[in-house]
């Protein structure tokens, strides 16, 4: 399982920032190429990226890029990028399968022969997209996760965007059913507020109680209260350790049941308190540690 | 190609980054810097190769560059040079549009 609880866009034309942006601690940068850069600098930013994901220690960081939309310079950036060895591309504006089986053929002409397969994102952002999120998140093995865009998908309902979301709360479940019945993750729109970090902290929330598996971020200050909502607490660590001690006990007796505190262990259960053990060892949250 | 075809920028004077510009030098001129840096003293020599080599790998031999600098990384000022390049009419060895 990647880790994604945090992706932090970086301007891709701002060589300051690029040279920083591994440490911040995000799970994922995005070297921006396309709504942080002006359409007179996609050059130059081409070149910059190029070169960053070469030379730029971005530590324990995964590196994504994100290209420009299919119909402007999706192909030049593919075929620039891709051979300095991303983690991933991030797609904008999907709105079909057919759009990342054309982006999976490009990636793939561009990859060199001996450089780890380079993974889709797919970044949701118009209403045909929401409307054919499944479709897309299963189009190709490279799609690794859906992500959402909330400002361009409003737009395009010609909905206003509030804080509290609640005209993005139909595309947020279907992207999250969608990319779950695909298992992929996904990843839930920035908050565009970078000063309004209580707003950000219930924004998370929302998100991770809807089952997003982590946010686009865009501003490094969201990073750490973004993690602090997706890392599991110190409760549910407890809680799942008790539920699998349970299902063993009574697996041990010979019963696929268990109960803890008089609640019902059964097998969603124990799914769920292995996915929260999982995540906590991967985070190094476990034995007290952090 | 031993020159470009026109005069061409790339590159801010933000700090961390430098602004390249090139024009086309008469042939037989070599290729003449002109650097201004934060950091001329530590590194202004090795500013220069790396624009010199830059321009070099690419097959330019006769050219005059203006850089600006503002404590770029190497990979910016290589970089930040392509992109001058490219702008001037140099078609690049390196695999990027």
């Amino acid at each position: 399982m990647d880790l994604r609880r945090s992706m932090l866009f970086i301007p891709g034309n701002n060589p300051g920032m690029l040279q920083n942006g591994g440490v911040f601690g995000a799970d994922s940068v995005i070297l921006d190429l396309e709504d942080a850069v002006a359409p007179m600098e996609k050059d130059a930013a081409r070149f910059l990226v190029a070169q960053a994901l070469r030379t730029v220690d971005y530590g324990a960081s995964e590196t994504v890029v994100r290209i420009n939309p299919l119909d402007t310079f999706a192909a030049v950036d593919i075929k620039a990028i891709v051979p300095c060895c991303p983690d991933a591309i991030l797609v904008p504006k999907v709105e079909s399968a057919a759009d990342i089986h054309q982006v999976a053929a490009m990636i793939a002409a561009a990859e060199k022969p001996d450089q780890a397969p380079v993974k889709i994102i797919a970044l949701l952002e118009t209403p045909c997209g929401i409307v054919e999120a499944y479709h897309i998140a299963k189009a190709d093995p490279r799609v690794v996760a859906l992500a959402l865009g909330a400002e361009d998908y409003t737009a395009g309902l010609g909905a206003m965007r509030t804080k509290e979301g609640t005209e993005i709360f139909t595309a947020r479940t279907i992207v999250i059913n969608a990319a779950a019945a695909a298992n992929v993750q996904s990843i839930d729109t920035p908050y565009t507020d970078a000063n309004d970090e209580e707003g950000l902290l219930t924004d998370t929330q929302l998100a991770k109680r809807l089952g997003f598996k982590g946010k686009l971020s865009i501003n490094p200050r969201q990073i750490d209260v973004i993690h602090t909502v997706f890392n599991p607490s110190l409760n549910d660590i407890d809680w799942a350790q008790q539920v699998i001690q349970a299902i063993r006990k009574a697996e041990a007796e010979g019963s696929g049941v268990a109960s803890l505190n008089g609640k019902m262990v059964d097998l969603p259960i124990v799914n769920r308190a292995e996915r929260i053990l999982h995540l906590a060892e991967l985070l190094g949250l476990m034995g007290g540690e952090k | 190609m031993a020159s470009i075809a026109k005069t061409a920028q790339a590159g801010t004077l933000e700090s961390s980054d430098v602004m390249i510009t090139v024009a086309p030098g008469n042939q037989g001129s070599g290729i003449v810097i002109e650097l201004e840096s934060i950091v001329l003293a530590q590194y202004g020599e090795d500013i220069k190769f790396i624009l010199e080599k830059t321009v070099k790998d690419q097959g330019v031999t006769d050219i005059y560059i203006k850089a600006v600098d503002r404590g770029a990384l190497d990979c910016t000022i290589y970089a930040r040079t392509l992109a001058a390049l490219s702008r001037a009419g140099a078609v690049l060895k390196e695999e990027i549009a």
